[in-house]
Parts: structure tokens; sequence; C-alpha cells
């Protein structure tokens, strides 16, 4: 843990730790300046908000802030959409994705090298190479501003099934063995030692993608036209539109729409953090 | 893939062996089929499928509205009279080649100072990488609250030592410089959680080693820490140029890539061409341009990864 790359350009190790936990306490506050001080305007009154010489510090607080951004526009409709678009995806990508995993981690077939490689190449694709032709696709479908128009063409991503398969290749075959001598098949081996021994990897690709779903805007934008599937992301815009620059209530919205995301990333943080070495390191 | 949904039964009983092994091996690869099959028809009709629709698109005229008509390659044949592709193409690489250098520097030096031997390391990196775990579009709209002309928090700090701050977003020469340091901000906790990983997974014997040759701490810098990451700093490299030539919400929401063009990047201007003005066969080829220049980007880095980049085994 301690490398200490830089340490001995230092005479003294006692000054030389209290400057970097100083140096620690610094950058961490400043980073943490624009998240404050997102909180600290959406608490503000609509006159020090909308001032022209801002305000950072409220000189009065106003709790019904909170309130207030849910009434001026159907924020709770929004999150509740979000929820369903965000867990939509993350549900069926990581089902789909442990089931083509496992066949191609475990399951010999004429063909698998080929398909692997295929689905090996879209990772590379960006996603706005398919963005056209799955609107066009959804819009023929009749599936604008529908959950399935939302939610299907961003549920078969390759990287989960990629990320899946890394991980089962790591599993020992032994412990399958020994289910499949018990008499299990291969769905009861997948079931019931493939899936509990990938809880870790299976949690990791589930958090990623609902993240990035929560924050996905492309897609909602020119998906969902009305508040039927619209998600908070597209929604805190028509906030702008409506009330040209209310920064308190904006800023309130984009508190609440950020602290779901926050708390989520600090209950999972193992799992978020090993994901992203998990693929930073993969190429070692 | 005629696959008939028949049970995937147990081992079967025992019977002479070619003819068991050919059995064995058509319901393994049938029980292969069902496991692929959920994801394989996903995937087909909304990742692959799209791909080779997205190549027939660009040789078409096609408003969705009417009836498509062919095209040839007249729609990539626009794209070089096309000023405003150009200046796209100019911001993308402009917002890539800043953003991503500094963003390096930036998560490199967090991963350094927290790899001193901080107690309560975990705290620190959970600050630090907070502001990638939130909404691009929320933290957008405060970023436009900081960038606030005169009197901002930005430019009140900027007062404090004496520099008078533009007037950031509607700024020609500064709205890409306030997009890039808000991207920086929002996404360096990605690369100094890898490169932390990297540091904490060096063997500490190098270090030793070094210092008993009497080596500096520059050149134990230089010499073993830098080598030693440099795979963890490939990976991040290639990850964030491609990420960067993909940048559209934080362009969407500050300043709508303005102002004129100055911050419309090469996914804005697929936005605009494809659901503003709803020409798809035109969008659909910028899009390809944009697959194509990340490819030739790629490709280069892993060519010259094979110079830079130190691989144990």
């Amino acid at each position: 843990m301690t490398t200490n790359a830089l340490a001995p350009l230092y005479r003294n190790p006692v000054a030389t730790r209290k400057l970097v936990v100083f140096g620690c306490f610094l950058v961490s506050a400043i980073t943490l300046i624009p998240v404050v001080m997102m909180v600290l305007v959406a608490f503000q009154s609509d006159g020090e908000s909308m001032a022209a010489k801002p305000s950072f510090w409220p000189s009065s607080w106003h709790p019904e802030n909170l309130q207030r951004a849910f009434e001026l526009v159907p924020l709770g409709k929004y999150l509740i959409n979000t929820v369903i678009f965000a867990a939509g995806t993350t549900l069926l990508e990581t089902i789909t994705a442990a089931l083509a995993a496992y066949a191609f981690a475990r399951l010999n077939f004429p063909g698998r090298g080929w398909l692997f490689g295929i689905y090996l190449a879209t990772l590379m694709i960006p996603s706005q190479v398919t963005l056209i032709p799955q609107f066009v696709l959804v819009a023929k479908l009749h599936g604008i501003d529908t959950w399935p128009g939302m939610i299907l063409p961003h549920a078969f991503t390759a990287l989960g099934v990629f990320l899946l398969r890394q991980f089962f290749l790591g599993i020992p075959r032994d412990y399958e063995e020994a289910a499949r001598l018990d008499g299990a098949n291969r769905w009861q081996a997948f079931l019931r030692v493939i899936v509990p021994l990938a809880i870790p990897a299976i949690a990791t690709l589930a958090v990623f993608k609902f993240i990035s779903q929560w924050n996905n805007l492309l897609w909602p934008l020119i998906i969902s036209n009305t508040d039927a599937t619209r998600t908070a992301a597209v929604g805190l815009q028509a906030f702008q539109d409506t009330n040209g620059t209310q920064w308190n209530l904006l800023l309130m919205a984009a508190t609440i729409t950020t602290v779901p995301l926050i708390v989520l990333f600090f209950l999972t943080q193992r799992w978020f953090i090993r994901g992203i070495t998990m693929s930073g390191l993969g190429g070692r | 893939m005629a696959v008939d949904t028949l049970p995937t039964t147990s081992i079967a009983p025992p019977q002479t062996k070619p003819v068991k092994a050919k059995r064995e091996r058509n319901r393994e690869t049938l029980t292969a089929w069902l496991f692929l099959l959920p994801s394989f028809i996903g995937f087909v009709i909304f990742t692959a499928g799209p791909v080779v629709a997205a190549g027939v698109i660009s040789l078409l005229d096609w408003n969705l509205f009417s009836p498509p008509t062919w095209a040839g390659l007249r729609n990539f044949a626009r794209l070089g009279p096309d000023p405003t592709f150009w200046s796209a193409l100019g911001n993308t690489v402009y917002f890539t080649f800043v953003s991503v250098p500094l963003t390096i520097v930036v998560s490199l030096a967090l991963a350094l100072l927290l790899n001193q031997g901080v107690r309560r390391i975990a705290v620190f990196r959970s600050l630090l990488l907070l502001p990638y775990a939130t909404i691009t579009v929320a933290v957008a709209f405060v970023w436009i609250w900081l960038y606030i002309p005169h009197d901002g928090l930005v430019n009140a700090v900027l007062g404090l030592v004496g520099i008078n701050g533009p007037d950031w977003l509607i700024s020609d020469t500064w709205a890409m410089p306030a997009l890039i340091a808000m991207t920086v901000w929002k996404s360096f906790g990605f690369g100094m959680v890898v490169f932390l990983a990297g540091l904490q997974a060096i063997p500490q014997q190098l270090y030793e080693a070094a210092k008993v040759d009497g080596s500096s701490a520059w050149q134990r810098f230089r010499n073993v820490t830098v080598p030693m990451l440099s795979p963890a700093l490939f990976f991040v490299v290639v990850t964030s140029i491609i990420g960067s030539f993909q940048v559209f919400d934080q362009a969407f929401v500050m300043t709508h890539g303005g102002p004129g063009s100055r911050t419309t990047t090469l996914v804005m201007y697929i936005y605009r061409t494809g659901f503003e003005s709803y020409d798809q066969g035109y969008a659909a080829a910028q899009s390809l341009v944009l697959f194509a220049f990340i490819v030739v980007i790629t490709a280069a880095q892993f060519l010259m990864q094979r110079r830079l980049v130190h691989y144990d085994n």
C-alpha cells in the first residue's frame, strides 16, 4: 500500500506525512466545491439565487424549494421514469449477458469463435453509429415514447457478454464438473454454481449499467417526446426552458436527480471500484 | 439456427462411443444456443443489425417522412464543402487533445498523492471519485452557474488574484476551455482509480533495488513507476480518447454548441443533422466518419504501444 515513489524527496518524514494529508484534504475540498454549491444554491430564496450578483452561502434557508421543484415540473414522474429506464435496461442486459457469457465460456458449439468475434467487433463501434438506425427502427415499430422503445435498444450490448465471459473463464471447471457428476444439467450448473460464484462480476456490471443509463441523455432525448417516458436527465432541460434560469429550483432538481446516484455509488463502491480496475488492468 | 425448445436433459445413457460422442456434441450445441438466444436475438436486432443499417442509410436521401431515395456516395461528398462539419471536427479534436492530457495529468498526480501512504486512503479516494459518480447533465447546470459572467464563483476567485475573468460560456475563445475544465473535473476519478490500483501493484523491491543503485526520486519515478504503470496509462489514454470523441452532454447543456458553432462537437452535429434537420442519410454518413476517426486514432495508439508500453511477461 505504501509505495512512496516520491517520499525520499523530503527529509522529514513527519512533516511529509502532514503535508500529504493536507494535500489530500485540499484537493478533496476543491473537488467537492461544485457539488456543495449545487446544494447550497438549491436552498436559497428566489431573489437571492436570481440576483445579478450570485450569492454563495444562503442568507436564508428555504427547504420548501424541495417541494416547489416537484410542483414546478413533474420531477417525481421523471425520477420514476429514470428508475424504470435504468433498471429495465440493467435487468435485461445482466440476465441475457450472463446466459450468453456462459455459452461462450463453457459450451462448445460450431461457430463459437466467429460469433464471439462479431460481438467483440461491435465493442469498438461508437453508439452514435447505431443511434440513427435504432431510432428509425423504433419509429417504424411505433415505439417512440414507449418503454420497449426506450429500453430494448440499450439492453443487448456486447460489453456485458464480454465482461462476464472473462469472469466465467476464471472460475475453475472442477466446481461445475462436481455438480454435473451429481446429475445437474447445464442449466442447473449455471444457476447453482456459476451464478453464485460470479455475483461480484454480475453486480459490477449491473452497477455500471445502471449508472450509465441514469446518465443517458441522448437516447431518451430523441425517444421520449412526452412526460410518459421522459427521464430526469431530459426533464432538467425542460426545467430551464420553462423558468428562464431560476437557479434555486433548477439546482434543487439537479440535486434531487444526483443524490440517488451518489447514494448508490457509496453503497456499491466496492463493486464500482472493482469494475474500474477490473477493466482498467484487464490489458496487463 | 432452428432451435426447438427441447428440455436440456442430464447425462445420456451409455452407448457405443462415436454415436454417443456425436449426440453429446449435438446436445451441447443445442444447449449453447438456448443460452445464447435471448442475447443473440436482441444483439442482432438492436446492435449488429443497426451497424449494417447505418452503412445502408448513409447511402440514402431520407427524412423519415417520405420514402428514401438512393443517394450513392453523395452524403459523403457533402462533408467536404460543409463548413459546420469541419468546425465540428476541429472542435472535437481540440476538445480531445486538450482534455485527455489534462485529465491524465490530474488523475496521475492525485493517484501518486493518495499512494504516499495516507491513512484512510479509501475516504479520500471516495471523495475524489464523487464527480465521476455524478450525473453529467445535473452537474453541467452547476457549472453554468459557476461560470456566470462577472460575479460567478469562478470569476470571483480569479478576481481575488487580480484576474478579470472572461464571460466563459459566451466567449468565442473561452467557451471550449470552460467545457474542458468541467470535463476534467467530471472524469479524472476514473483514471485516478486505475492508476492507484496500478501503483499499488508495483513490487516494492523494484524501488529498493533502484535506491541501492543510488537513483534519485525522479529517476525512480521515470524508470520504475512510469514503465510499470504504462499498461494502465495506455488503457486510460485509449478509452479517454474514444470517450472524448463522443462528447455530447456537457456541450448540449452548457453551450448548445455555441457561441456560433465554437463548441459544436461531432456528436452534436450528428444529433442536429439527424433529429433537428431530419437528414438521416447525412447524419449516418457523419456517424461513420466519426467511427473511422476513432478506428484510425485507436489503431495508431496500438501501433505506438509496442514501443512505449512495458508488459511484464
